[in-house]
């Protein structure tokens, strides 16, 4: 009773946090310098069409970089919780039906194809290396549920993960070298302004972090995987 | 007025989220009251960078010089927002699953400190 009390207030105090934020929001239609800046600019000096990326990947790059960080350590650390120990086994609980295997692997090579096509694209339309990895991590997902794979390749799931990030890091050396500074993406031609080769190294430096995400969100499934049949055994 | 109620509706989120983060005992629910509390983040803060009868800020044929765009900026902090919850999620959702195989129970109450 008195921790319902205490939760109360505790949510009243918040309230009031909030309710002056909420009531006084800032009216004024003009954008704020930094944002008219990089609207001004960034079709002229990176040659993206989607401003969005053009903030994520070169102005705020860096911040990516720390992100990407964040995510893989995130990974490790489950992966550290969920760790295998040797009593789990090798064969699935549930039996799935054959409309749901077949269904999975008729959808799993267009589900990859939409991710590749969501990152290659991040500099065009909306999406970009995060929303790729995901939509990729989700075909192999859907491969796990309908337990058509019981296993991934361990060796080309780190493979894949830390040569993208390796890469991502040389492409951002390479800025440093060849263009104005870290994760500057203009040491390669700008090309035409909307088409798939354009905006220097952006759809590189996205395609690096979709493959990275993609193989990261795929070692937290497994590791989740691994746990979970384990649990279902011993209970 | 849009900007309004999204923001108060991102306001209200992040009430429910505390509240159930708070109230709840099972740490399964209490991860979901933290998600909602991030969704609610997230809405506040997209919220802030839209500007009336503004668009978003790709280019293509259909932009003309006068167009007024939303403001890029808390768009592009939303989106590694909530890649960062993401990871968070899925770490708690690690710890719950440990902590579960640990004591056979997701109560929060059997993880006192007295009842080690």
């Amino acid at each position: 009773m008195i921790k319902r009390f205490l939760a109360i207030i505790a949510l009243l105090g918040a309230a009031a946090v909030l309710l002056p934020f909420v009531l006084n929001l800032p009216t004024e239609e003009a954008l704020p310098e930094l944002a008219s800046k990089y609207i001004e600019n960034a079709p002229g000096e990176l040659g993206a069409a989607n401003l969005v990326t053009s903030i994520i990947v070169t102005y705020r790059g860096l911040d990516t970089l720390g992100e990407v960080a964040v995510l893989f350590a995130a990974t490790a650390a489950v992966g550290l919780l969920l760790k295998r120990t040797g009593n789990e086994v090798g064969v699935s609980h549930w039996k799935s039906s054959e409309i749901l295997k077949s269904g999975g692997g008729f959808l799993f090579p267009l589900i990859i194809l939409y991710g590749v096509y969501i990152f290659l694209h991040g500099h065009l339309t909306p999406g970009g290396g995060f929303q790729g990895g995901v939509v990729i991590a989700t075909g192999f997902l859907l491969l796990l549920l309908s337990g058509s794979v019981d296993s991934f390749n361990h060796t080309v799931m780190s493979l894949v993960e830390s040569l993208s990030g390796f890469a991502y890091v040389a492409v951002a050396l390479a800025g440093l070298i060849w263009a104005a500074g870290f994760l500057d993406p203009r040491f390669l031609p700008q090309g035409d302004f909307g088409r798939l080769f354009s905006a220097g190294a952006i759809p590189v430096i996205y395609s690096l972090i979709g493959l990275k995400v993609g193989a990261e969100l795929l070692g937290i499934l497994d590791a989740m995987r691994c746990k979970v049949r384990r649990e279902g055994v011993t209970a | 007025m849009i900007i309004q109620i999204i923001v108060s509706v991102g306001a209200l989120l992040v009430l429910i989220g505390l509240w159930g983060l708070l109230t709840r005992r099972n740490l399964i629910k209490m991860i979901i009251g933290f998600s909602i509390m991030d969704t609610g983040t997230h809405l506040i803060i997209v919220g802030l960078g839209y500007r009336e009868g503004a668009t978003a800020p790709i280019l293509d044929s259909s932009i003309t010089p006068g167009t007024h765009f939303v403001d890029p900026i808390p768009s592009a902090l939303v989106l590694t927002a909530i890649v960062i919850g993401l990871a968070v999620t899925a770490l708690m959702l690690a710890y719950a699953v440990r902590l579960y195989s640990s004591r056979g129970s997701a109560l929060i109450e059997d993880f006192k400190e007295n009842a080690l």
